[in-house]
Formats: structure tokens, C-alpha cells, sequence
């Protein structure tokens, strides 16, 4: 048994350890994807024969608040040599934070075979392993994805609404500043791009970095991260649950944890998040 | 009517360079290069751990300013982040330290946030951007902060 099996998650092959990437670098059927907030990260040096994903220029949608259509994802695939059989092997800064927001994006479009490197960037930088600034060119691929279905794991505002009609589970995973909205009203200083501060009446506060290891960036064991959800927050795998933050990219890394970490079979993330909720007019707020 | 003073002209100067790097990957590069420059505050004016009065809020690289003024009206800036992937956060520390620090408070004080989105392009997210841009009104801070208590002196 690995040392990630061991940790007792519900759909372990949803991670790969460091060690197994730096035994994959040649493989052929494996694509190595770093995906990072610091935009400087990338072209300073990174896993040898990995290609950059960015959210901004690659996942977004330029013109709407909107993720890329399927033209555009299969155009990506096509660019980093993937195919849909490619295991899409996903790593990058802030503890993972937006190697699985690429993933949750990759799955509106149902590409299965995708895992995040436990640890990310942190782990295999600090265990010395190999860093290079060659940027890797593969052949373009003919990928043939399916249309972007948003139904499973994405949350409207409308669904948000159910949701807190009927009083079902919410996760909101900012910082406690955020969450009880005294952020807001620092002065001075950049605020959260909302008009309000608060959070979503029912929601608990859980922040996304919870699930993580501090020293080494790797997830918490499975029987850690449900004694915070379940033990402190009382959710249950059976629970429909929306996560959410700021503008989704957090919430997405506890989208992850829940369900492929805890097997949550009914996760979605709310990415309109608190930029949306908190300009909305007359929506409840709860501080 | 008082006239506004003009933002640091050694500022100035290396935005309209900068600026004018229009392709990506050649700003990214001179970036990178900026960033290897960096030090962290010397040992004779802080060392860890670092006061949460310096600590810039809402930057996620826990970056930390220092401002001394030099009893002419001038600022000297210093920087720490202690974040090792923040790199960005390091690379706007040099830019500010090599360009801002020793400039009369009064200009300091004009520096807007959004000089960010002119070193590191648009393609920020929202977390990076409000983190650098915080880093930048810190600094302006302690400008309006010095120029106000100078005005107050005359």
C-alpha cells in the first residue's frame, strides 16, 4: 500500500506522489500540467517536460465571466499534446489552490483521467528534485471533447438560492476575515471586489487551507480532514453541498478534497462566489 | 492652488521602459531577472519575527514594508516575503526598493496601485493583483503619512 493509500481517501488515485512523477517524466501517456497564480512561477523553472496551464489566458473565457467553450478546451488539449486517454497529471503553487481549479475545469468537459500531484510545487521543490526553464513542445493532438456540461459540479446563483431555501449544506472556505466580513472595511487597502461583506446565510466557515499540511503542501489523512468537515462542521458524503469564496478558485481545492478525497457524491462550486453575492441586490447576507 | 508633485521620477522612467516591452515573454523574463535581485530587510532594521504592523494585508506571499525617512522629507523602503514562490511579490520589493526608495515623501504619495497592471500586464487574478496592489499602497501610505506630518510641521 502507498503512502497515499494509506491515508484512507475515498478515490486515492485521484492523487500521485512526487516520486511517482519523477519516475513518469518520460512517459509518454502521462502529461505534466503546472498550473499557478504567480504567473512568474512557470518560466523560472519547473518539472522537466511540464506545460503551463494558465486560468487566466487558458481557462477563462476573455470577453464573459465564463470558462472556455468546448472549442477552446479541446484547442488546449490539442496544444499540450493530450489526447483523452492522456493521464493529465495536475501540480502548482499555493498548496495546489489552482492545479485544482484546472481540474475542476477539465471535468466540466469529463476528461477522467486527471490527478493532482500531493504536495504540488512546494514538495518537489523542496525535495530537491529536478527544475528546468525549457519550455517542452509536443505534437498538437486531435482531441474531440464533449460540450461543457456545467449541471454536475458548478453552482448558479439561482442553485445558491434553492440551496439556501431548502437549507442544505454550504461551505464557504475564505479566510475568517472574509467570512464575517470585517475585511471589507479595511481602509486603505484593496477589498474583496464586492459591495457587501459577510457570507451566504447557513454557510460554515471552513478556510480551504485547512486540508493541507502546512510543511510539506500534501493533503491531510482522510480520517483529519472529516474530523474537520464532518466532526466540526457536521457534513455527511451523502450531503448536497456547494462550496465557495471569492470568485471559485479556493473553493474548488475544497470541491477536490470532498469529492475525490472524502467521496462527497454531491459537490458543486459556486464560482460567481462572493464577488457575485456580494453585489447582488437584496439577497440575504449574514455577518 | 497647489500643484500635484509628480510621481518618483526613477519610477517614472523605469514604468515608461517597461512598459514599452510589449511582448509577454520578454517582460516575463526581465521580471525573473528583477526578482533574483532581491534581498530581504537587513538584519539591523528588523529580523523574524516580523511585526504584524509592517506585514502587508491581503498579500498572500506575507510580504512586510519598511519605511524610514531620512529627516529630509525622503523615504527609504525595505522589503521582506516570506513566502519563497512568491516571486512576483519579490520582483515588485526590487522595483520599489531600486526606484521609490530615497524619493521625497510627497511623491511617494502619489504612486497609485494600479502600476502593477502596467509591470505585470493584465492577466493577473484578483488574489495576486489585490496582494501586489497592496504592496503598493503600503508604500504610498507611508508617503502620505510623512508628507502629511511635514506639511503639519511648517
Amino acid at each position: 500500500m502507498s503512502e497515499i493509500e494509506a491515508r484512507g481517501y475515498a478515490h486515492s488515485d485521484a492523487l500521485v506522489s512526487t516520486a511517482w512523477v519523477a519516475e513518469h517524466l518520460q512517459d509518454p501517456g502521462v502529461r505534466i500540467i503546472e498550473s499557478n497564480e504567480d504567473p512568474l512561477l512557470y518560466p523560472s523553472g519547473h518539472i522537466p517536460g511540464a506545460v503551463e496551464v494558465d486560468w487566466v489566458r487558458d481557462l477563462n473565457d476573455p470577453l464573459r465571466r465564463d470558462y472556455l467553450q468546448r472549442e477552446g478546451f479541446e484547442a488546449l488539449m490539442s496544444r499540450i499534446g493530450a489526447t483523452p486517454q492522456t493521464k493529465l497529471v495536475l501540480y502548482g503553487d499555493k498548496n495546489n489552490w489552482w492545479s485544482c481549479y484546472a481540474l475542476w475545469v477539465f471535468q466540466l468537459f469529463g476528461h477522467k483521467n486527471v490527478m493532482v500531484m500531493d504536495g504540488g510545487r512546494l514538495k518537489w521543490e523542496k525535495e530537491g528534485r529536478p527544475m528546468v526553464r525549457e519550455v517542452p513542445a509536443y505534437a498538437a493532438t486531435k482531441y474531440g471533447a464533449p460540450e461543457r456540461d456545467d449541471s454536475r459540479i458548478r453552482a448558479f446563483r439561482d442553485d445558491v438560492m434553492k440551496h439556501l431555501d431548502a437549507k442544505k449544506p454550504m461551505v464557504d472556505v475564505r479566510s475568517p476575515e472574509e467570512f464575517n466580513g470585517t475585511r471589507l472595511h479595511m481602509e486603505a487597502y484593496p477589498n474583496e471586489g464586492a459591495l457587501r461583506g459577510g457570507h451566504i446565510p447557513g454557510a460554515a466557515n471552513v478556510p480551504w487551507a485547512r486540508a493541507i499540511v502546512p510543511d510539506n503542501g500534501t493533503f491531510k489523512s482522510a480520517e483529519a480532514l472529516r474530523a474537520i468537515y464532518e466532526g466540526e462542521k457536521g457534513l455527511k458524503p451523502s450531503d448536497d453541498v456547494i462550496a465557495y469564496c471569492r470568485i471559485g478558485e479556493r473553493s474548488s481545492h475544497t470541491w477536490f478534497v470532498l469529492t475525490y478525497l472524502l467521496g462527497y457524491s454531491k459537490v458543486r462550486n459556486y464560482d460567481g462566489s462572493w464577488t457575485e453575492w456580494g453585489n447582488l441586490v437584496g439577497v440575504p447576507i449574514e455577518k | 492652488m497647489t500643484a500635484i508633485p509628480p510621481i518618483p521620477t526613477k519610477l517614472s522612467e523605469f514604468l515608461a521602459d517597461f512598459e514599452a516591452l510589449a511582448d509577454r515573454s520578454e517582460r516575463i523574463e526581465a521580471l525573473i531577472g528583477i526578482s533574483k535581485r532581491y534581498r530581504p530587510v537587513p538584519a539591523d532594521i528588523a529580523s523574524p519575527p516580523y511585526s504584524e504592523a509592517n506585514k502587508v494585508p491581503a498579500c498572500e506571499s506575507q510580504a512586510y514594508v519598511w519605511s524610514l525617512p531620512d529627516g529630509s522629507g525622503n523615504l527609504t523602503f525595505h522589503f521582506a516575503v516570506l513566502n519563497p514562490q512568491g516571486i512576483s511579490a519579490m520582483a515588485l520589493a526590487v522595483i520599489l526598493e531600486e526606484n521609490v526608495s530615497g524619493s521625497p515623501a510627497s511623491a511617494i504619495a502619489q504612486i497609485p496601485s494600479d502600476i502593477v497592471y502596467g509591470i505585470f500586464g493584465q492577466e493577473l487574478s484578483m488574489g495576486k493583483s489585490m496582494g501586489l496592489m497592496a504592496m503598493v499602497s503600503m508604500v504610498r501610505s507611508a508617503g502620505e503619512r510623512f508628507a502629511s506630518a511635514a506639511l503639519q510641521r511648517k
